[in-house]
C-alpha cells in the first residue's frame, strides 16, 4: 500500500527543505559586503570574456555510453538476484533459474571482453 | 480525497509543469535539467501505481544514466541554431502542434470511454504484487524467459555498434 | 516452461546463429587478422541455418509459453534471411576491402541483425516483435554509417538512426493501445479476445499505428523519405541486405497481425488502408525512378514500388494474398542482392557516382556481368518467365480473387512504366559506347561473381517452379 512510502516521501521532503534552507540562509544570515571584484565572475583568476556555452569535448562519452548498456544489464540482474532463492527451490524452475542468467551474463560478458580488448575504456 | 490522489496530484502537476518548461526554454541544459526533473515527477506517479520497480529503473537509468548522456550530448554539439527551428519553419510548427492535439484528445478520449480493459481490471492485491520485484523476477525466468535472452543479444549489438561509431581510432 | 529436446530441435536455427554471434565475437577480439575467417564462417554459419530451416519446415509447434512459433512460414523466412546474409557475405568479402571497412565488426552486425530479424519473424507475442525489430534496426543503423570517414555514410546512418527511432515510438505506441484494448501481448489471445465481443475503436487505432510504424520500414509510399538517401549513402553491400532481407523481416511482422484477421469474420478490416498505401507507393516509386540517374537511388525507389506491388497481397486479405507476400520477398530478395552485387563491383571506390552513364558499353568490358544484370533487370520489371512475373501474378491473382480490380489493374500499369527504366539499362549497357566511363575499373572478384550467379540460378529457378513453391508456402 501507499502508506508504506511515507517514511520515504518525508526523507525526500526533508532533503529539499535542508537543500533549499543552507542555500538561502547563508544569504539570509551571512555579512553582505559587495564589491566590484566580489561581485565579477569568478574563472580560476581569468577574465571571463566570451559566452560560457562554448562547445566541450567531453572525452569520454564513450565510456558514458557503454555505462548505459551496462546500467540496462544491472537492472535485470537485479530482481533475478532477489528472487533467486526461491526460484531457485521451485522444483518446477531449479538450476534452470542459475542457467539462464549465465546466458545472459556470458553474453553480456563477452561484450564487455570485447570493448575491453579493443580499448574501448581507453582515453583516446 | 485519499493520500493516493494527493501524490498522484503533486507529482503529475510537477510532471506537466516540467514538461512545458522543456520545451520554452531557450537554452538547451535548462530543458535537460527540467527533464531530470520531470523523469523524477514520473517515477513518483509510478509508485503511486503501484509499479515500484519501473520507478527505481527510472530514476536509475532515465534520470541518472540517460541524462548525463543528454548533457553530454548537449556540451558536445551547442546546439545555437537549433532554437530558430521553429520560427523558421512555421509548417513544422503547426504540424507539431497538430500531432500533439491528436494525442491529446486521443488521451481525453481514453479517460472518458474509460472501457480500456474492460472486465479485465485485476484486484488490488494482484495488481501491488505485480510491480514489485520479486514477481518481475520470477516473469523473467519463466514466462519471458525468451525476450530476457534476446535483450542480451540486443544490448550486446549496441555495444559493438556504440564501439564501432564513435571511437576515435578504430581499427 | 521446460523446453524438450524437441522444442531445441525446433528452435536450433536460433541458436547457431546466437552462438555464431559469440564465435565471431571471440574471434574478433583476440586475432588481428580475423575478417578473412568470419566472412567464409559467416557464409557457411548462415547456409547451413538456411538449410536446417528448409529441412525442418515441417516442424510447427510454439515454445517459450507462446512467445515464438517454430517450422512453417517463420522456417521459410528463416531461409529468407539465411541465405540472403550467406550471399551478402559472399558479395561483402572484396567490396569491403575496397570500401576502405575491412573490420571483422562488419560480419557480426550482419549475424546480429539477421537473429533479429528471425526472432522478428518467429515471434508470437508483440514483446518479441519489438526486441526483434530493435535487434535488426540498431544493426542497420551502424552498418549504413560503417564508412566513418566519408559523409553520405554518416548521413545515411544519422537520417535512418533519427527517422527509425521516432518510427519506433509508433510501433510502441501501437502496441500500448492494442494492450489497453485487449489485455493481452499475445497475438493469438488478442485475436480471441476480440471476436468475442465488440471491437473497441483504441484496437484500430493501435493496430493503424502498428502498420504505419512498419510502412516506414517497408518503405511504402508517404513513409519513404529516408530510403533515397540511406540507399545511396550506405555501402552498397549493406543497402543490399537492407533493401531486401530487411524488407522480408518488417513484412513478416506485419504478415504477423494480418494472418490472424484473415481467417476472422471481418477480414478486409484495414483492405482500405492497404489499398491507398499500395496504389499511391507503387506509382510513385515508378514514376520517380524514372528521373534517377544515378543507379542506387533508381533502384531505392524502384524498391518503394515493389513495397507497393506486396502491399496488393495485404489488401487482399486472403491465403493467396499471403502466400504470395511470401514468394513474391523470396523473389525480391534474390534478383535485388544479386542487382546490388553487380552495382557493387562497377561503382568506384571513393567519390565515384555510380550513374547509369558508367553502365555505357558494359557488354563489351564484361559481358558476362552485363548479362546477368540484363536478367536482374528483366526480373525486376516482371517480365516472364522469372520470378519478379509470378511475384506480382500471384498478389494480382490474389487481388482479384478479393473483388478488388482496379489494384490489380493499377499495378499493371505501373509495372508497365517501370519496366521503362529497368529496360533502359539494357540498352545503355548494350547500345551505347563507353566514353566518361572508361576509367571505372570494374573490380575482380570470384566470391561477389558466385553470390551474383547463386542469385540468377535462384531467380530462374523460381521462375521455373512457382507453382511448387507457393503450395508449400500454402501448407501451413
Amino acid at each position: 500500500m501507499i502508506e508504506t512510502y511515507i517514511p520515504l516521501f518525508l526523507v525526500f521532503g526533508f532533503a529539499i527543505i535542508f537543500a533549499a534552507g543552507t542555500v538561502m540562509s547563508s544569504g539570509l544570515f551571512g555579512p553582505q559586503r559587495p564589491n566590484e571584484e566580489k561581485l565579477s565572475t569568478y574563472e580560476s583568476g581569468m577574465k571571463p570574456v566570451g559566452t560560457a556555452f562554448e562547445r566541450v569535448s567531453i572525452k569520454y562519452y564513450l565510456v558514458a555510453m557503454l555505462f548505459i548498456i551496462f546500467d540496462l544489464e544491472v537492472i535485470f540482474v537485479y530482481p533475478w538476484a532477489v528472487q533467486f532463492i526461491s526460484l531457485y527451490t521451485d522444483p518446477a524452475i531449479g538450476t534452470h533459474a542459475f542457467y539462464s542468467m549465465l546466458l545472459f551474463l556470458v553474453v553480456f560478458e563477452i561484450g564487455f571482453l570485447y570493448v575491453y580488448k579493443k580499448g574501448g575504456f581507453k582515453w583516446d | 480525497m485519499s493520500l493516493e490522489t494527493i501524490l498522484f496530484y503533486f507529482f503529475a502537476s510537477i510532471c506537466a509543469v516540467t514538461s512545458v518548461l522543456v520545451v520554452v526554454r531557450r537554452e538547451p541544459v535548462f530543458s535537460a535539467l527540467f527533464l531530470v526533473l520531470n523523469f523524477a515527477s514520473l517515477a513518483g506517479i509510478y509508485v503511486t501505481l503501484y509499479a515500484q520497480f519501473i520507478a527505481v529503473v527510472q530514476v536509475i537509468v532515465y534520470a541518472g544514466a540517460i541524462m548525463v548522456l543528454f548533457l553530454f550530448v548537449i556540451m558536445l554539439l551547442r546546439p545555437e541554431k537549433e532554437k530558430s527551428i521553429f520560427s523558421g519553419n512555421p509548417t513544422l510548427q503547426k504540424l507539431s502542434i497538430g500531432v500533439g492535439v491528436l494525442v491529446f484528445f486521443q488521451l481525453i478520449y481514453i479517460i472518458i470511454a474509460g472501457t480500456i480493459s474492460s472486465g479485465k481490471s485485476v484486484a488490488a492485491e494482484q495488481r501491488i504484487r505485480t510491480g514489485e520485484v520479486e514477481f518481475i523476477g520470477r516473469e523473467l525466468i519463466t514466462n519471458y524467459l525468451l525476450p530476457f535472452e534476446s535483450i542480451a543479444f540486443l544490448l550486446l549489438a549496441a555495444t559493438i555498434g556504440a564501439l564501432v561509431i564513435s571511437k576515435k581510432k578504430f581499427e | 516452461m521446460n523446453l524438450t529436446s524437441t522444442d531445441y530441435l525446433n528452435i536450433l536455427p536460433l541458436l547457431l546463429v546466437g552462438a555464431g554471434i559469440l564465435i565471431s565475437l571471440t574471434v574478433e577480439m583476440y586475432s588481428k587478422k580475423s575478417v578473412g575467417f568470419l566472412s567464409w564462417f559467416s557464409f557457411l554459419l548462415h547456409l547451413l541455418v538456411a538449410y536446417y530451416s528448409l529441412y525442418t519446415v515441417n516442424n510447427v509447434s510454439s515454445v517459450f509459453g507462446g512467445m515464438m512459433g517454430t517450422g512453417g512460414t517463420v522456417n521459410i523466412f528463416y531461409f529468407i534471411f539465411n541465405f540472403g546474409a550467406a550471399i551478402v557475405a559472399l558479395l561483402s568479402m572484396d567490396y569491403i576491402k575496397k570500401a576502405e571497412i575491412y573490420f571483422g565488426e562488419y560480419y557480426i552486425l550482419l549475424q546480429s541483425a539477421v537473429l533479429g530479424m528471425m526472432l522478428m519473424a518467429s515471434a508470437t507475442d508483440l514483446v518479441m516483435v519489438f526486441i526483434g525489430l530493435e535487434l535488426m534496426s540498431i544493426c542497420f543503423y551502424v552498418l549504413a554509417g560503417f564508412q566513418r570517414k566519408n559523409v553520405r555514410s554518416n548521413e545515411a546512418s544519422l537520417k535512418y538512426f533519427l527517422l527509425g527511432s521516432f518510427t519506433t515510438g509508433f510501433i510502441v505506441y501501437g502496441m500500448a493501445l492494442i494492450y489497453g484494448a485487449s489485455g493481452s501481448l499475445n497475438i493469438q489471445s488478442i485475436f480471441s479476445m476480440l471476436s468475442a465481443e465488440s471491437t473497441p475503436i483504441l484496437f484500430y487505432v493501435g493496430t493503424l499505428l502498428f502498420i504505419i510504424g512498419f510502412c516506414f520500414k517497408i518503405a511504402a509510399f508517404p513513409f519513404h523519405m529516408w530510403v533515397p538517401d540511406v540507399y545511396q549513402g550506405a555501402p552498397t553491400s549493406v543497402t543490399a541486405m537492407m533493401s531486401t532481407i530487411g524488407k522480408a523481416a518488417a513484412f513478416s511482422a506485419l504478415l504477423l497481425i494480418m494472418l490472424p484477421l484473415i481467417g476472422s469474420k471481418n477480414p478486409q478490416t484495414f483492405t482500405p488502408l492497404f489499398t491507398v498505401l499500395s496504389a499511391a507507393s507503387m506509382i510513385f516509386g515508378s514514376i520517380v525512378a524514372l528521373a534517377q540517374t544515378d543507379i542506387k537511388r533508381m533502384l531505392a525507389y524502384s524498391s518503394i514500388a515493389h513495397a507497393g506491388y506486396m502491399l496488393i497481397g495485404l489488401a487482399a486479405a486472403n491465403d493467396t494474398g499471403a502466400s504470395g507476400i511470401v514468394f513474391y520477398l523470396a523473389a525480391y530478395a534474390f534478383m535485388n542482392l544479386g542487382a546490388f552485387g553487380i552495382v557493387s563491383l562497377i561503382e568506384g571506390n571513393g567519390d565515384t557516382e555510380g550513374t547509369i552513364e558508367s553502365y555505357a558499353g558494359l557488354s563489351d568490358r564484361n559481358p558476362l556481368l552485363a548479362g546477368l544484370l540484363a536478367l536482374f533487370m528483366f526480373t525486376l520489371s516482371g517480365l516472364p518467365p522469372f520470378a519478379g512475373f509470378f511475384g506480382k501474378y500471384y498478389v494480382f491473382i490474389a487481388s482479384l480473387e478479393a473483388g478488388n480490380v482496379w489494384i490489380a489493374v493499377l499495378g499493371a500499369l505501373s509495372s508497365a512504366i517501370s519496366a521503362y527504366f529497368y529496360l533502359r539499362i539494357i540498352v545503355v549497357m548494350y547500345f551505347r559506347k563507353s566514353d566518361v566511363a572508361s576509367d571505372n575499373i570494374i573490380t575482380e572478384s570470384h566470391t561477389s561473381l558466385l553470390g551474383i550467379v547463386i542469385s540468377a540460378i535462384l531467380v530462374i529457378m523460381m521462375g521455373l517452379t512457382p507453382g511448387s513453391i507457393v503450395r508449400l508456402i500454402n501448407s501451413f
